[in-house]
């Protein structure tokens, strides 16, 4: 079956993520397929969604949420999109300047040492500032529908800090994060890898906590591709992600780490030094972390294709839509299930990892934050092995019950509709 | 709405300073007044705070178009109209984003003599789509505080076994009584009896 367009251009962003992407090309997985790809480098997410929604780009790497709510209506042109697969788990960190973490540690040492109760102490910080009649303090994220904006405030509000009230949060692009901290515009981010690694390098910042602390191998970037793209282009699109899968499992790979790091590290793509890149791909070190209570060094979690890393769950999507609701990003009452559902497509990944003999999980939901250690998926033809999924708070999310969750947390925006979101049985 | 040839507040984020003077010498000719030039990076959100622009004209690769487009989401930032350019040669889809309303565009890169009527349609786009907004929302609380006095008459009518009509006489003369607005008092009502008989979704974990 040949597919319907042979010359495509994926559109990406210097981020250590977009390495299946970058991968595929390079190693001629694209290619196999009898694709003829341009990569088009991206210097904001917002321009990215706009050329996917346009028909300028083809396919983008996309942050988690960004499909959903470019389906929803909440960014940019309103434009349904879908994702038949994930570019990959884990990532991230929040880091804050040399200056507040001096604060911090003063103001509660236990708390900072422990990546979960870290917010703690920026509480006490707060505190004082509120006392002193101080500004509230500026933190970053990347985007308004990313999984930073979410894992920031999830953060933030474990420790009881209103992210709408008791900060101030802004959206500063990734490659500016470690020239802001330095100059003080802004006191903390939540941003991806190389960025975290650079502003400890730099002297200018330290990491107080990993995505991973905060949910155990979340979501992060999916390959996009808006709805009427894949309906006119469906053999294309299983091409496409066929090679992505292929790229990613390469890339989980610890040994092909120095040389993915080689070819991320050139201009055109990342552009920053590879060692950096190095430290950011599966298996590496985190020269940032101080080791485990065991002694044991902190191991960068990004992960490509290991724990299905790959697969859409339709889970993480409506997490997702429950934290637009939480912040305030999504007013009108949805049916979840249904929403989540029209964008990841777990259905069309099974086919695709069919055809070139990768397992795929037969169920499309699971609950989240459900296992605290290694467990095993069953629900595949061959068992696949899963990595831990709880969240930073021990709370579980479970789909069906979408609602009561979302108003288990105390603090979040009005839900004036909530006896109109539907969450249909999953 | 804006009155014909009003002198306008401009912003300009570009990162190319010789472009940036073209088009800021354009706009002055034509009465239009540059207030800020801003190269790239920095807290772009504390200076259009600060400098409180009537538009914003940004390369559309500039990667502050991120800043921008969140600053949209928040409601206690007052929106404003952005004006992007591109040197992109897909001027027909570029048009029909223009059409779709949502982002002006500029097309062929920011010449000075494309900048002024662009401008003007973008401003033109942007009030319209505000006032929809703002349409919308009044529809939408209308529509809330309609279903706020109804829950409170479904209250009333269960605790005192009036009828319909006789519970909502009694709350229309309790709130002119009080000389409050009727749904205020709506609202009184159900959080009292949300204390008194806490049914409500059970919180936890």
């Amino acid at each position: 079956m040949k597919p319907e367009k042979y010359s495509l251009t994926l559109g990406f962003i210097p981020l250590t993520d977009c390495a299946p992407i970058v991968i595929a090309q390079e190693l001629g997985y694209f290619a196999v397929e009898g694709l003829n790809v341009a990569l088009s480098r991206e210097a904001s997410w917002a321009t990215l969604r706009d050329k996917v929604a346009l028909g300028i780009l083809d396919a983008a790497q996309m942050l988690a949420p960004m499909p959903i709510a470019s389906t929803l209506g909440l960014s940019g042109i309103v434009r349904p999109m879908v994702t038949g697969m994930s570019l990959g788990i884990n990532g991230n960190a929040v880091t804050v300047s040399s200056a507040l973490y001096a604060r911090m540690l003063e103001a509660d040492f236990a708390a900072v040492v422990d990546p979960r109760l870290s917010a703690r102490a920026l509480k006490r910080v707060i505190e004082v500032d509120q006392r002193e009649g101080r500004a509230p303090m500026t933190f970053a994220v990347v985007f308004p529908f990313s999984m930073h904006n979410y894992e920031l405030r999830y953060w933030l509000a474990s420790a009881g800090i209103d992210p709408e009230n008791d900060v101030r949060l802004i959206v500063v692009p990734p490659p500016q994060m470690v020239a802001n901290l330095r100059a003080g515009t802004i006191d903390g981010c939540c941003v991806g890898e190389p960025w975290n690694l650079l502003a400890r390098a730099e002297g200018v910042g330290r990491t107080v906590i990993t995505g991973q602390d905060i949910w155990r191998n979340k979501p992060e970037k999916v390959l996009a591709v808006s709805k009427e793209w894949a309906d006119r282009h469906p053999r294309t699109h299983e091409a496409l992600l066929r090679a992505l899968i292929r790229a990613a499992r390469w890339l989980d790979d610890p040994v092909n780490g120095e040389h993915a790091a080689a070819l991320l590290s050139a201009p055109g793509y990342i552009g920053v030094d590879a060692a950096l890149i190095a430290a950011s791909l599966p298996g590496a070190e985190q020269p940032d972390r101080a080791p485990d209570r065991n002694g044991r060094p902190v191991v960068n979690p990004s992960c490509f294709f290991a724990s299905a890393a790959t697969f859409p769950w339709r889970s993480h999507a409506m997490w997702i839509i429950t934290q637009m609701y939480r912040w305030g990003q999504l007013e009108r009452p949805v049916d979840i299930g249904a929403v989540a559902g029209s964008v990841y497509l777990g259905g069309l990944y099974r086919e695709v990892a069919g055809q070139i003999g990768i397992e795929a999980p037969a169920i499309d939901v699971k609950i989240e934050g459900a296992h605290s250690t290694p467990w095993t998926l069953g629900e595949a033809a061959h068992a696949i092995a899963m990595a831990p999924d709880t969240f930073m708070d021990g709370r579980q999310f479970d789909p069906a019950r979408s609602v009561d969750y979302l108003l288990s947390f105390d603090i979040r925006a009005p839900l004036p509709a909530v006896e109109g979101i539907a969450c249909r049985d999953p | 709405m804006r009155t014909p040839g009003k002198r306008l507040r401009i912003m300009l984020v570009d990162r190319l300073p010789e472009r940036t003077n073209t088009v800021e010498h354009a706009l002055s000719a034509a009465g239009h007044q540059v207030v800020a030039r801003v190269m790239a990076g920095g807290d772009l959100a504390a200076e259009v705070a600060a400098v409180s622009p009537d538009v914003i004209i940004i390369d559309i690769d500039s990667p502050d178009r991120d800043t921008l487009e969140h600053m949209r989401t928040i409601s206690r930032e007052r929106p404003r109209p952005v004006v992007m350019f591109t040197n992109d040669d897909n001027a027909a889809t570029i048009r029909s984003a223009v059409r779709a309303g949502v982002s002006a565009y500029v097309v062929d890169g920011l010449h000075a003599s494309r900048v002024l009527p662009v401008l003007e349609v973008a401003i033109a786009r942007f009030e319209e789509f505000q006032a929809m907004r703002e349409e919308l929302e009044q529809a939408k609380s209308t529509l809330a505080e309609r279903k706020l006095v109804e829950k409170a008459k479904g209250i009333l009518m269960r605790q005192t076994r009036m009828d319909e009509e006789a519970a909502y006489k009694a709350m229309r003369k309790m709130a002119m009584d009080r000389n409050i607005r009727i749904v205020d008092l709506a609202r009184t009502l159900i959080a009292a009896t949300e204390l008194l008989e806490p049914q409500g979704r059970k919180r936890g974990p």
